[in-house]
């Protein structure tokens, strides 16, 4: 197997890491416990993912914020110091490049964080962007290391390691100079598995005593390492879109249901007239969640029937752990995209019952 | 890996109990492992002919697919209709509880002679690894 290796790579070994290759990178899809184990720890204690394969891009200059207004679709004049904001990232087509998450360190100073399978791309479009503005875009990727923290235990295991003011820390905020387990990080509430939790970056040097000392402080409130597998199945059950699934060049973020991100009101941006006119004429198909009634499994791919005729096609498709049913996130032609609509998903040439529900599958309660 | 004595075993990592003219059919411990949580067991349909190396049904765990194939040939007699409701049976007792078929044989001699035993398949499982 080829790839690249985060810091983390041999502690996963070392805890029975079962290793794959997901997006140029050697990960564990996941641990001895297994994917329901590890999805099930995140819903009840505590998983601990390593995510240092994620980008990270600073940009930096008096016009940083010009740049990200017209790089993104979100709005981030309002973005407080020490606030995070998701936006997703559209080519002039309006077809998606990315999405991520952008960090507002001070006037002039944001840190992006892509996608790991995308961080070329998106540098390489970033830097097409950020001609016509005074920004200075410096990729960090390979110096830094992330791990989250995820689960309803995870703020009283943080705790444990750190006097950083973690509990006070709002949804979607973040400690630009935190320590944690005497190790200099950015502490983020964020997370992509529906549960209360946290991203921790550092440099990537300090990787590995920072996952020992947090796997550590877990040991007695049930948390567990957790892999990609179920980082996959828990951001799945909360309807979370995972580019190249419901997001991609063809699939614009309207189409994904993310229209809460996209302001069309912002004067220009990447995409801003492709997108306007896009909702202006009716999207043509949209991503809808689907519940399976007869027995199967959905995957990526398989396509979607009504009236004798294919509608659309499963972008992710996956037991749901927390409902112990078999859901499906699928791209769908707009005319049939109605919850309560009976459909049918073609599983490797048998249509199995399905119908279009509700997203998310699941929220936690509050 | 747990490789009992008294089964033989395809190169797919099938596993065969003969009884007389019956078998009973499933996957290995090694291949349970690999495969991860089972969620999803498509059990073949009873008084249906395969011949050996036929797909007989597929076992799906959170992440992949996998088929099984009939480790001979011959009529399916009855299936575990347990796994309906109990998919990890496969993981939690893969000779056991997690039979999936069992088949009358219409071929017996030519093809358990092309089936591993014990030792056979602790071999291959070395050269997989």
């Amino acid at each position: 197997m080829e790839g690249k290796k985060t810091p983390l790579y041999d502690v996963h070994v070392a805890a029975g890491g079962r290793i794959v290759e997901f997006g140029g990178w050697l990960l564990p899809v996941q641990y001895k416990a297994g994917i329901i184990a590890e999805h099930k720890a995140v819903r009840t204690a505590a998983g601990l993912f390593d995510v240092s394969h994620m980008g990270e891009i600073w940009a930096e200059g008096p016009e940083a914020l010009a740049f990200l207004q017209q790089l993104l679709t979100n709005d981030f004049t309002d973005l407080a110091d020490g606030q995070t904001r998701y936006s997703p990232m559209c080519y002039l087509d309006g077809g998606t490049v990315d999405d991520l998450l952008v960090y507002k360190f001070a006037n002039g100073r944001y840190l992006i964080v892509v996608n790991a399978a995308n961080i070329d791309k998106d540098w390489d479009w970033m830097q097409k962007t950020a001609a016509a503005f005074k920004v200075k875009l410096t990729n960090a990727s390979a110096a830094t290391a992330q791990v989250a923290l995820q689960g309803p235990k995870a703020l009283k295991i943080l705790q444990k390691l750190t006097t950083a003011p973690a509990a006070g820390l709002g949804y979607y905020h973040f400690l630009p100079e935190g320590e944690v387990a005497g190790i200099k990080c950015i502490i983020s509430r964020t997370g992509y598995t529906g549960e209360d939790g946290f991203e921790i970056y550092c440099d990537a040097g300090k990787a590995v005593a920072l996952w020992q000392a947090i796997m550590a402080a877990g040991k007695d409130e049930g948390l567990l390492p957790t892999g990609l597998g179920c980082r996959d199945t828990l951001r799945f059950e909360c309807c979370m879109p995972l580019y190249g699934h419901e997001l991609s060049e063809k699939i614009t973020p309207l189409m994904a249901g993310l229209g809460m991100f996209v302001k069309l009101d912002k004067k220009a941006f990447n995409g801003h007239d492709p997108l306007v006119a896009q909702k202006a004429k009716g999207l043509p198909q949209r991503v809808m969640g689907i519940e399976l009634i007869g027995r199967g499994v959905a995957r990526h791919g398989f396509p979607v029937k009504a009236d004798g005729k294919v509608i659309g096609s499963v972008t992710t498709g996956s037991p749901a752990p927390t409902l112990g049913k078999n859901m499906a996130l699928a791209l769908i032609d707009t005319a049939y995209a109605k919850i309560g609509n009976k459909v049918a998903i073609d599983i490797r040439g048998k249509d199995v019952e399905a119908v279009i529900v509700k997203k998310p599958f699941y929220k936690r309660a509050q | 890996m747990n490789v009992p004595q008294n089964l033989l075993y395809s190169k797919d990592h099938e596993w065969v109990k003969v009884e007389g003219n019956k078998v009973t059919i499933g996957i290995t411990d090694f291949a349970q492992n690999q495969l991860g949580d089972v969620v999803f067991v498509d059990t073949p349909a009873p008084q249906t002919e395969y011949k050996a190396g036929d797909a007989l049904c597929s076992v799906e765990s959170v992440k992949a697919v996998s088929d099984v194939y009939a480790p001979v040939s011959g009529m399916v007699v009855d299936v575990n209709e347990e796994l309906a409701g109990a998919p990890q049976s496969i993981n939690e007792d893969p000779y056991g509880k997690g039979w999936i078929a069992s088949m009358e044989m219409t071929s017996k001699d030519t093809d358990l002679k092309a089936l591993l035993d014990a030792a056979g398949y602790t071999k291959l499982l070395a050269e997989e690894a």
